[in-house]
């Protein structure tokens, strides 16, 4: 019992065992498992990065794969003959008479202007009425029609050639979105319908061309997501940068010079500081509802309207100013300060005319990085009232940041929410509109960086 | 006069005075033959500054106070018998101010037609018509009253009005020549326009703090509202969330807590290991070409708005679930599930893990490593036994960190996870969480003062408590684990 517990487990002094004897150069079983771990945990580590950018780039081609398409849209070219008899049945061309015929007196002329277009060709439209027919052609027509003639009454009496938009059916036919055997069970759209769409496809009456209408046209209702454009949001969402440029560039310039340069060691100090390293904490949802009950229920301010977006997001937007300015301010070597007041420069023109002009490139960096970020932001929009339909274009600044608009991601968001699968591809080819820009910005503030970034 | 129209007087009033000031000082210095203080210009400032800054400051207060006082006054002519049984003083005043308004536009619009209205002569009976006119649309039942409160509104705001534009521009052209005469030689200009710049500087750094006081108190004062209406025991601990907009809805926060954290602690799992081993690979394994390619990429993965992992989530990962998972397996139906919002998330916080635990792997000492190589140890066993263990309380930050933000983030979960309120643990389920909840409760038509509406205040408020404690945590344990190898 006792020699056990001296000598140990093996019951022989240790130094006694002969050493092992073999070459370093045969590696032993121990050590190749070592290594297996070793190559393992090194694979896991290559295995993480890989899915790490697969999935960046399954995000990116998933966005894409939908979006694309969005930017070709599906026309139909024909002549409408603006008939007086519908039109101005006054004769005397009086807008205030024209105007009385409302859109739906504009359908006949367009079924008209189809069904003669068809016959000229000397195609028959199997199976269909000239109202089936006519169905081709978006729900949006008439009004651009009656929008057309309203510009410019004289031209009622003459014919003149129109690029209707094709319904969002007919579009998605020729974008693998609809195909034959769903159209046996949709409503909306007949296989006929289908079979007439590729006639006059071939005849040249419909055509496909790049869609500009997806970046000027409002947004548009349900049943009509061909028409349905990125206008509105993205002046509302411009009207917002631009606010929060205008804001957060001085505010948080301000502050971080404040804070950089001036501010003494005391509680004060710390709790400006404790608030703005915390502001990363704060959900952007919360900020949302501090738009809703402070900027428009308490302040009055109207809802939907982009100053409140503008104002919510500047809030955001600041830390991240602040946090870019001051690593900036804190860049510029100490000897510039010294210089400065070397040669009899007070403090604040220290800063101004010497140390604030060589941060500048750091600082406008940040605040296009701040800028992005600010871009793609959803939520507090929602609770602020811009998910609302919009459909007229806010006028120009100052007063049309105070009235209804839409922004980019909501424009999304909302697009998501709808019943028609042609929205799916409107809000993806949206995302790419919105990641197109967030490029811009972020290739903007590379080039900044590597042009007039100093080292020190 | 319009509040810009103010404001652009007194500003050209500033302008004038700098040009004054500035050719006084260089006047006085040159007839009396001393040196400036400062440089002209300051002197410049000094006059623009003390006539434009007492002049706005007299704006913005008689701005900020004027609708107060107004209102008191005129609420004090409305009589009890007005307002209607049930409602309250404040609706009664809205419409006053609907009024008011709206007799400004039938003036405004009289006036533009070149007809002379006197608003003053309008009575009730006349009024609505053109009121109608100007697009104020008035309810039946507007009594008497109510129309000559507005009628005194408008009157004393118009008048208000004026007294500040005279008061206001008084000031600052009364302050102009006082300003202009006190420039001498000697005045410390410079001194002068700099404290007022520094006390410029601060007055900005107190937006973060007043940004802090707004979410504080616009939270604890509409949710201590809500808690007035509804019972705080029915709402920390009830189970059901169940609101009818007719009232008598169950607005249990349990469901959603629920949700919040099942959908959270998926992207975890999903995030945490991977973000961890890239961290790893980046700083131990991979030299500076590969770093230099990788850490950008997987950082993009955090520049990307969230509104876009929310349709990845809706049209792509939801499916995809749904049909390859899901229902071969008899787990569910839906396309929105915990799991579809989970794991999309986990793909978002990846960059906060591995980019915070980057930093706080690269900030444990070579010495470590060298320590354990020296003994012998892989590269994979110095991580694993000694880097990692050193780095852990700061890794448990960062993870704290990418909790704070899965918990608090929306629009994943708005497109991803459905809503339907549920205390279920089939991961193939639609839940729903806070955020969405909050969104739900507050777009469209709200109306303020039921229950249903008020409820997302004091879910925001939950949501800001619990992510603030996860981030003050996590900052404190940063900071701690920075100490020590400081």
């Amino acid at each position: 019992m006792t020699d056990l517990t001296v000598f140990g487990a093996s019951g022989q002094p240790a130094s006694t065992q002969p050493a092992p004897t073999k070459s370093i150069l045969t590696v032993d079983e121990r050590t190749r498992r070592r290594n297996r771990s070793e190559s393992r945990f090194r694979m896991m580590g290559k295995a993480a990065v890989t899915f790490g950018i697969v999935a960046l780039i399954g995000l990116l081609v998933s966005i894409m794969s939908n979006g694309l398409t969005s930017f070709q849209q599906t026309y139909i070219s024909i002549d409408v003959y603006l008939d007086p008899a519908v039109l101005d049945k006054a004769g005397n061309r009086d807008p205030a008479d024209i105007a009385k015929v409302s859109t739906f007196g504009y359908l006949p002329l367009i079924e008209k202007a189809l069904g003669d277009a068809i016959a000229a060709k000397g195609l028959a439209a199997e199976g269909l009425t000239a109202k089936a027919a006519a169905e081709l052609i978006s729900k949006e027509s008439p009004a651009d029609l009656r929008r057309f003639v309203m510009s410019d009454p004289s031209m009622v009496g003459e014919t003149q050639r129109f690029d209707f938009l094709a319904a969002g059916r007919i579009d998605g036919y020729y974008k693998g979105r609809v195909t034959m055997a769903s159209a046996q069970l949709d409503r909306n759209v007949s296989p006929e319908q289908l079979v007439l769409a590729d006639t006059l496809k071939e005849d040249g009456i419909l055509t496909t061309k790049f869609n500009w209408s997806f970046f000027t046209a409002p947004d548009a209702s349900d049943t009509r997501p061909e028409a349905a454009g990125l206008g509105v949001a993205i002046i509302g969402s411009a009207y917002m940068m631009l606010i929060v440029l205008v804001l957060s560039l001085p505010l948080g310039v301000a502050t971080s010079i404040y804070l950089e340069e001036f501010a003494p060691q005391n509680w004060f100090t710390d709790l400006i500081e404790v608030n703005i390293a915390n502001r990363a904490a704060v959900p952007s949802i919360v900020f949302g509802i501090l738009g809703l009950a402070v900027l428009i229920n308490f302040v009055g301010l109207p809802q939907s309207a982009p100053i409140v977006g503008g104002l919510v997001l500047t809030l955001m937007t600041l830390p991240t100013i602040i946090i870019a300015t001051r690593s900036a301010l804190k860049a510029v070597p100490p000897s510039i300060r010294d210089a400065a007041l070397g040669v009899g420069a007070s403090k604040m023109q220290s800063i101004f005319h010497h140390v604030l002009p060589l941060a500048m490139p750091g600082i406008l960096t940040g605040a296009i990085i701040g800028l992005a970020r600010a871009l793609g932001e959803t939520a507090p929009l929602l609770l602020i009232g811009m998910v609302a339909f919009v459909r007229e274009y806010p006028s120009g600044p100052p007063d049309g940041f105070f009235q209804p608009a839409s922004a980019l991601p909501v424009q999304i968001y909302n697009w998501t929410q709808r019943g028609d699968p042609a929205f799916v591809e409107r809000a993806s080819g949206a995302i790419i509109v919105l990641l197109v820009f967030l490029v811009l910005m972020n290739l903007l503030a590379i080039v900044l960086r590597r042009r007039f970034e100093r080292r020190w | 006069m319009d509040v810009s129209m103010i404001f652009l007087c007194v500003a050209v009033l500033a302008a004038l005075g700098y040009v004054l000031g500035r050719r006084q000082a260089l006047a006085l210095s040159a007839s009396r033959g001393i040196k400036l203080h400062s440089l002209p210009g300051y002197y410049g400032q000094t006059v623009a500054l003390l006539t434009a800054v007492p002049a706005l400051i007299l704006l913005c207060a008689w701005l900020l106070v004027q609708p107060g006082i107004i209102e008191t006054r005129v609420s004090g002519m409305i009589p009890d018998s007005v307002v209607p049984q049930g409602g309250a003083q404040s609706l009664v005043m809205a419409d006053v101010r609907r009024i008011a308004n709206g007799l400004g536009a039938v003036q405004a619009r009289a006036e533009q037609a070149g007809a002379d209205v006197d608003v003053e002569e309008l009575d009730f009976n006349n009024v609505r018509a053109r009121l109608a006119q100007v697009g104020v649309a008035l309810g039946s039942d507007v009594p008497s009253e109510v129309f000559e409160a507005a009628k005194t509104y408008r009157q004393s705001s118009d008048f208000g009005h004026l007294l500040m534009t005279i008061a206001v521009l008084a000031l600052a052209v009364g302050s102009l020549p006082l300003a202009y005469m006190r420039i001498a030689p000697e005045l410390r200009a410079r001194n002068l326009s700099e404290s007022f710049v520094k006390w410029l500087l601060m007055l900005s750094s107190l937006v973060a703090i007043l940004t802090t006081v707004g979410i504080v108190g616009s939270l604890v004062f509409e949710t201590y509202v809500f808690f007035t209406l509804y019972p705080w025991q029915d709402f920390f601990f009830s189970a059901t969330w169940n609101p009818q907009f007719r009232g008598g809805s169950d607005l249990g926060i349990l469901p959603l807590l629920w949700g919040t954290f099942y959908v959270s602690i998926i992207s975890l799992i999903v995030a945490v290991p991977i973000g961890l081993m890239i961290a790893v690979f980046l700083s131990e394994y991979a030299g500076p070409r590969t770093r230099s390619i990788v850490k950008p990429a997987i950082e993009m993965l955090a520049g990307i708005p969230t509104i876009v992992y929310g349709l990845f989530a809706l049209i792509t990962v939801g499916p995809f679930l749904r049909d390859w998972f899901a229902q071969p397996l008899g787990l569910g139906t839906s396309s929105s599930s915990v799991l579809t919002a989970g794991l999309v998330m986990g793909v978002m916080i990846i960059p906060f893990v591995s980019s915070l635990s980057d930093d706080i792997i690269n900030a444990v000492p070579q010495s470590l490593r060298d320590g354990s190589y020296a003994l012998g140890s892989t590269q994979s066993e110095t991580i694993k036994k000694v880097v990692l263990p050193a780095a852990l309380p700061g890794i448990v930050g960062a993870i704290l960190l990418a909790a704070s933000r899965a918990i608090g983030e929306t629009m994943i979960v708005v497109l991803g996870a459905g809503a339907a309120a549920k205390l279920d643990i089939n991961p193939f389920e639609a839940m729903t969480t806070v955020t969405v909840k909050i969104v739900s409760q507050l777009t469209g038509d709200t109306e303020f003062a039921s229950p249903e509406t008020l409820v997302a205040f004091a879910l925001g408020l939950t949501l800001f408590v619990i992510t603030l404690c996860l981030n003050v945590m996590a900052l404190y344990i940063v900071r701690k684990y920075r100490e020590q190898y400081e």
